[in-house]
């Protein structure tokens, strides 16, 4: 492609279906205690 | 949802129900700004044709659209929003988290302290060790399945009651094996009574550990000083360094709060990293009430946007140069993080995570304690409000009207639930200001990923 560059590879969708087991931090526990970032949190099975 | 942007000479497009991320040249971002992602066909329309000739060249025009439907085929561009049906799915999850609130009391008299000066409006008050350990075993109860539990030591100041922290840390170790449970703890504290033991121990015992300051002495001093007027800088800095430099590498972070008094942030961030040798650093936006002299209002989004800009400048040349300098805020992993189904309900307080007074008290999150309507329960009796629960727990981006068609929904996953409650009464309304605060904070993010390819 000359026009564009992608950046990475898509996944959110597939974790979708392999994703939820809750087993990760709260978002809230990380840093913050006062707002919201959830992005920046680890998946606990990578 | 397509949400596309320039920033610091890129071009940027972000798909966000797949994720992907794009790095456009000039002819393709102006493209993809005439076209309808519900009607998207294989040749170029004559319209953008017509409305870009005078800056391209028809092959040229056509050559950018075609890859551009190239990403559309590859579901990587307009693609679909799926997540609908798994939002509505959700419901009560088990209790894995917990924010302990060891001491409603505190050494220092922050002025934007949200607890009141540490005592939440309700007398200082110690967390008994008798209802810390009814909090662990209430969470090893009602977290069911999960195994790994988190709590986090919080107040006021939790220092002020450490020899009950050792004694809850204990209490869970020696009960977490025969309940297969894996207990993380973490503490957040202001650093005024660590001394070599209390160190020592907390980089052993917690695997995360929040140290507050908010920059410059100054700055610092003018919002956290101590009981007796002074600042706290002094005291707290050495204490935090020597912390670090014995931690082995294991997390942490200075976590400070920038106000409407320093929206140059960034210099404070630059002294915790450059001066004082802190490379995890996370500053954070006041939430206060807007009668405050000292809050964030509407009127100081362009300082504090821009104010993000030149610390993702600073970020990108520290990078650059082969520096670590990790700003909380502009950590984001495109390639992987955390699943759909967590960014569906972020933090799940009052759900998943609560809060937890030195009275028994349960809250769904540190900011709810103090309010009397929003007490969910007791550890001591092992009640919960299983009706509050649902609400919460049913607080997803989906049930909040202005998230579930805003592109950064994956990202903040609806925001802070108890800082749309003090905004707009409603854990269901979001706090446009933080919302457009945390956008920012994204399109950084992501800018800054491009730049350091």
């Amino acid at each position: 492609m000359k026009h564009v560059k992608t950046i990475n590879n898509a996944n959110l969708k597939e974790s979708a279906h392999k994703g939820g087991c809750g087993e990760c931090q709260a978002s809230c526990q990380s840093a913050c205690k006062t707002s919201c970032t959830v992005a920046n949190q680890d998946c606990e099975k990578e | 949802m397509i949400h596309a942007y320039q920033l610091n000479g890129y071009n940027i497009a972000l798909d966000s129900n797949s994720g992907a991320v794009h790095l456009l040249d000039d002819t393709a971002y102006d493209c993809l700004a005439l076209i309808d992602g519900d009607d998207f066909s294989p040749e170029c329309p004559g319209h953008i044709l017509q409305a870009l000739a005078e800056q391209y060249a028809p092959e040229v025009i056509k050559e950018a659209y075609s890859d551009l439907f190239a990403l559309y085929e590859a579901k990587t561009l307009f693609s679909e929003d799926t997540y609908a049906p798994f939002a509505e799915a959700m419901g009560p999850a088990p209790v894995k988290s917990m924010c302990l609130n060891v001491a409603h009391d505190c050494n220092l008299r922050c002025e934007y302290c949200f607890a009141s000066q540490g005592d939440f409006g309700r007398g200082k008050k110690l967390m008994p060790f008798a209802v810390g350990r009814a909090a662990i075993d209430f969470m090893v109860k009602n977290s069911f399945g999960r195994r790994n539990l988190e709590v986090d030591f919080f107040g006021g100041e939790p220092l002020m009651n450490f020899g009950v922290v050792k004694r809850i840390v204990d209490y869970a170790r020696s009960i977490e094996k025969e309940h297969k449970k894996n207990f993380r703890f973490t503490i957040t504290t202001n650093g005024v009574l660590l001394n070599d033991a209390i160190i020592d121990y907390i980089n052993k015992e917690m695997v995360n550990v929040v140290l507050s300051l908010d920059g410059r002495r100054d700055v610092n001093d003018n919002m956290r000083p101590s009981v007796n007027g002074k600042g706290s800088y002094d005291v707290i800095v050495p204490k935090y360094q020597s912390l670090v430099a014995r931690r082995g590498g294991k997390q942490y972070y200075l976590r400070g709060t920038f106000t409407k008094e320093n929206l140059d942030f960034s210099k404070d961030i630059l002294h915790i990293y450059e001066d004082l040798g802190f490379d995890q650093v996370s500053v954070e936006p006041a939430v206060l009430a807007e009668d405050v002299p000292f809050s964030l209002r509407d009127e100081d989004f362009d300082a504090i946007a821009a104010e993000y800009e030149r610390l993702a400048d600073i970020v990108i040349a520290k990078k650059k140069a082969g520096e670590k300098l990790n700003f909380f805020h502009f950590q984001m992993e495109l390639d992987g993080g955390p699943c759909a189904i967590k960014r569906l309900r972020g933090c799940s307080c009052g759900n998943e995570y609560v809060a937890v007074t030195p009275e028994g008290d349960i809250y769904p999150c540190h900011q709810f304690v103090g309010e009397d309507e929003w007490k969910m329960g007791n550890v001591l009796d092992g009640t919960l409000n299983a009706e509050m629960k649902q609400e919460f727990a049913k607080a997803t981006v989906y049930s909040k009207q202005d998230c579930k068609n805003c592109w950064a929904k994956f990202y903040c996953s609806g925001g802070c639930n108890a800082n749309n409650h003090q905004f707009n009464r409603s854990i269901y309304k979001p706090h446009r200001l933080s919302c457009e605060l945390e956008k920012k904070r994204v399109e950084c993010a992501i800018m800054i990923k491009v730049a350091l390819l």
